[in-house]
């Protein structure tokens, strides 16, 4: 699967210093979903180790660095295995290409997919070097080890560094099966490692995308129709060229482009461009409209993925039964740093600096823009300011291409951040159709749940021809113990631009799930903890899509949360507890939430999560994106929505899309399950529990159900 | 186009531009120093925080005519090695995720510790309530305040130094 190559003498190898080339190794990590890519029909090795002369470590990482941790918990899976000085590893951004196989982040991945090929990476390094020893001391490799950037002879204790072996072992063969350590064996692995990213980016030091500077660059904004769908009818540029600054404007398919000598002036420009749109056949569109178009849809019964049983019948026969409807808004993703773009468009090909999840989408979608060959577009990968599933479009990349190829000058696309929140691919807003039969004994016995809203696997790649959104299937599994389940989803698309927002479906399909078993707990009188713990017993799976859920690891989350955060203890008067479990992407994670209200405001006092990702490379790191779960969470249930009026966005920046801010921060802890299982996903299966465990907590305190997100003060009256 | 001249990071500076143009372009455009970050635009967030006279200042809504004679600090000048008291407990506390926000997160966490020696967290949320981190990395700033604190507390007469405890 994943072969190693040794490329030591391959000329593409360039070491960049006076140092020996020393040990280079090829090595591949397979794509996402291990098809074409992972079998490529002339072996191209796709991340580069590197051990040079002087002993210097160095990685070639394809993947961005968006403030998950990759850059650090990555080289922590090479430096493991090769037994080196961590100290003296470091990592290097790799361009876009090919041949790193697929080089995006997102779907919380990266971890999960470079596991085993950067182990065994670092372990044929170590092989080749012992043997290397091993030939000039005359001993056997067995007799030798290797630790921190040495390898030692253990009887005679001789010792030779990395440094000195480093070109000997580039001349051998590479092990075909490296042996791997076992976990009991990890010294780094597990461990708090510090990140390698952070000392630049508290100095200001780190380059965003927004920070390139190209020699003779150009600065330009865009004027966009604001209604979705909408073309350019004319413009008018002469007061916007009375801006000092300003240099021109031109047309850039149905946008217009201001180009300036900085962003204030391009930004200025774009203001004063008197510009007329043809709205187009979304001018009239609501969310009230949108609104309907769900319950049409979702009435018509979707298509059926799971049935288990006879739902309709059960739900007849059942002495107690549940209907409700759940629904949810279009969310901006909103990182902190704007949209953005540098391009240059030459004669002889195309240079981009891009902020980007995706640099091989970006490098074919500018080539196509720009008319070249992909072979043509170097891709240079910056530091992220944020991505959160936003910075996998390629939308801001393309106006730069065509920006610069229209001016013929190097130019950097800069987005307002009222650009940012109105040209979005939002969460899909959604509707949810959900009934339920208690038996006379309190279980369940029947569970429906009927999904309506856009897809974004249709929206984005005409995808989904049976009408199932596989990432929707995958993200809304229904895991308790039920004899008859149900579900199905309605596709209903409308003219906004969805996408891949943190946690995808999981943040309205979970919530909408996990709100409606603390109903039908209550509506058992049973304790909704109890309730769901009974329901997850044995050690089963259950399928959704391709997702495949170990109840007994989700029951484990769950007790681990509940156990944590003192679930059935008093609290002070005034407060209450609500609780949520969810598996999404491979992982498992549930959330108990300590809630008060106060001046008619949901006041969350204490987050307790509990997450199993498998085995953990950096726990900090799985902290910290655990700790940012919760906030991305908690300002959608108590803040955020877009709203659509005259088929436009009405929010436009953080005062009318507002986030968390820290006087509003809970207590937030993190219990991550030991476990031996591979790892899985950190950065997105903390948010989907969140949301719900506030509202099943607002519903214990208050004895009010709110249905409807984000959390409005009326629901709270 | 009109000239100005300021004192940046310690150091006379002369720029010529308009006298409406941010500061904050002013100083990733004109003078390419790009720690100080654009967010929003209208003072929401705190990504382009600076010091002007020593004051958290939100660069996005402040012209280059108000700074015009006054001393103004970004993060680039904020230490000499990139790594006072307050930088280092960023790093201690491992506080940044994407790392956009912090520049000015650190910059106003430093006008509240030297305004306030030992902040509260009542201090803190009042200080830092108005920015904004997409990341969720609140919990860790607050962690990381307090040990500056500590740490130049600790060792008044060496100001990068920071403790190592957690």
């Amino acid at each position: 699967m994943s072969a190693i190559l040794n490329v030591t003498r391959r000329d593409f190898i360039k070491t960049g210093s006076a140092a020996g080339a020393g040990l280079v190794l090829g090595f591949y990590v397979p794509s996402r979903n291990g098809t074409a890519a992972a079998t490529p029909a002339a072996f191209e090795p796709n991340v580069f180790l590197r051990i040079d002369t002087t002993g210097q470590v160095t990685l070639i990482a394809p993947r961005p660095e968006m403030g998950q941790g990759v850059r650090t918990s990555l080289p922590m899976l090479v430096a493991e295995e090769l037994e080196c000085d961590w100290t003296k590893i470091r990592v290097e951004q790799a361009i876009a290409d090919k041949k790193y196989g697929d080089q995006s982040v997102g779907g919380s991945g990266t971890v999960r997919e470079s596991w085993m090929p950067l182990r065994k990476a670092g372990a044929a390094a170590r092989e080749m070097l012992i043997a290397a020893a091993a030939a000039r001391w005359a001993v056997k490799p067995d007799e030798c080890r290797a630790e921190s950037s040495f390898v030692h002879h253990t009887a005679s204790k001789r010792k030779l560094s990395f440094a000195e072996l480093a070109e000997a072992a580039g001349k051998l063969a590479v092990p075909k099966e490296p042996k791997l350590k076992e976990p009991s064996q990890f010294r780094l692995l597990g461990q708090r490692v510090h990140r390698v990213d952070t000392p630049a980016k508290v100095k200001g030091a780190a380059e965003f995308g927004i920070d390139v500077r190209v020699p003779g660059m150009k600065y330009a904004a865009l004027a966009r129709c604001p209604v979705f769908g909408g073309t350019l009818a004319s413009f008018d540029a002469a007061k916007a060229k009375a801006i000092p600054g300003v240099r021109d404007a031109v047309r850039i398919g149905d946008s217009v482009a201001v180009i300036a000598d900085n962003t204030w002036a391009a930004f200025q420009g774009r203001d004063a461009l008197e510009v007329q749109w043809n709205e187009g056949p979304n001018a009239k569109l609501t969310s009230a409209a949108i609104h309907e178009q769900f319950v049409a849809d979702a009435a018509k019964g979707g298509v059926v993925w799971r049935n288990d049983g006879d739902v309709d019948a059960a739900l007849k026969a059942a002495p107690k039964q549940l209907n409700t409807v759940y629904e949810f808004p279009f969310l901006s993703h909103a990182p902190m740093e704007p949209m953005n773009c540098t391009a240059h468009v030459k004669a002889d090909g195309v240079e981009v600096w891009v902020p980007t999840q995706v640099p091989q989408d970006i490098q074919e979608a500018v080539a196509k823009a720009a008319g070249v060959d992909e072979s043509k577009v170097r891709v240079n990968i910056t530091y992220l300011g944020g991505g959160f599933g936003r910075r996998l479009q390629d939308d801001y990349a393309i106006e730069a291409a065509l920006v610069s190829k229209a001016i013929g000058e190097p130019v950097k696309v800069m987005w307002t951040r009222e650009d940012d929140t109105q040209h979005d691919y939002y969460r899909p807003a959604s509707y949810h159709a959900l009934s339920a039969a208690i038996g006379a004994d309190g279980a369940p016995a029947a569970f429906r749940h009927v999904v309506a809203g856009p897809s974004i696997i249709r929206q984005l790649y005409g995808g989904a021809p049976d009408g199932l959104d596989a990432a929707l299937v995958n993200q809304t599994p229904y895991c308790y113990a039920t004899p008859n389940v149900k579900l199905a989803y309605a596709m209903s698309n409308t003219a906004i631009p969805v996408g891949w927002w943190r946690a995808v479906y999981s943040t309205h399909c979970a919530h909408a799930t996990e709100c409606f078993v603390d109903e039908m707990a209550h509506a058992a009188s049973k304790d909704p903890y109890e309730f769901r713990r009974n329901l997850l017993a044995g050690d089963g799976t259950v399928a959704s899509g391709r997702a495949k859920i170990s109840v007994a690891r989700l029951r484990a989350v769950l007790e681990l949360a509940a156990t944590k955060a003192g679930w059935g203890t008093p609290l002070p008067k005034g407060q209450a507890r609500g609780i949520a479990c969810n598996p999404a992407f491979s992982s498992f994670a549930a959330t108990v939430a300590e809630v008060s209200i106060a001046d008619g405001e949901v006041r969350v006092h204490r987050i307790v999560c509990a997450i199993d990702c498998g085995m953990i490379v950096n726990p900090d790191t799985v902290e910290a994106q655990v700790e940012g779960s919760v906030v991305y969470a908690l300002s959608a249930a108590l803040k955020q929505t877009i709203a659509i009026e005259g088929g436009r966005v009405m929010q436009s920046n953080f005062h009318d899309f507002p986030m968390l801010r820290i006087h509003e921060m809970p207590k937030v802890e993190v219990h991550i399950v030991k476990s031996n299982e591979a790892p899985s996903g950190s950065g997105e299966p903390g948010v989907g529990p969140v949301g719900p465990a506030v509202v099943n907590a607002i519903f214990a305190l208050t004895g009010k159900r709110i249905r409807r997100m984000p959390i409005a003060p009326e629901d709270l009256a | 186009m009109a000239q100005f001249n300021f004192t940046l990071n310690g150091k006379p500076q002369r720029v010529d531009v308009p006298a409406d143009m941010p500061l904050l372009w002013v100083l990733r455009d004109t003078l390419s120093m790009t720690g100080t970050k654009f967010g929003c635009g209208m003072a929401l967030c705190g990504s382009c925080t600076v010091h002007v006279e020593g004051e958290a200042t939100r660069s996005c809504i402040t012209t280059m005519a108000d700074v015009a004679g006054k001393r103004v600090t970004t993060i680039e000048g904020l230490s000499a090695n990139g790594l006072n008291a307050i930088q280092q407990a960023w790093i201690d506390e491992e506080v940044p995720q994407c790392g956009y926000c912090q520049t000015g997160m650190i910059m106003t966490a430093s006008a509240l510790l030297a305004a306030k020696k030992n902040p509260t967290d009542a201090d803190i949320d009042e200080a830092l309530g108005d920015h904004i981190c997409r990341c969720g990395t609140y919990p860790r700033i607050r962690r990381a305040v307090h040990l500056a604190a500590k740490a130049a507390a600790a060792k008044p007469a060496r100001g990068s130094a920071a403790g190592g405890e957690r």
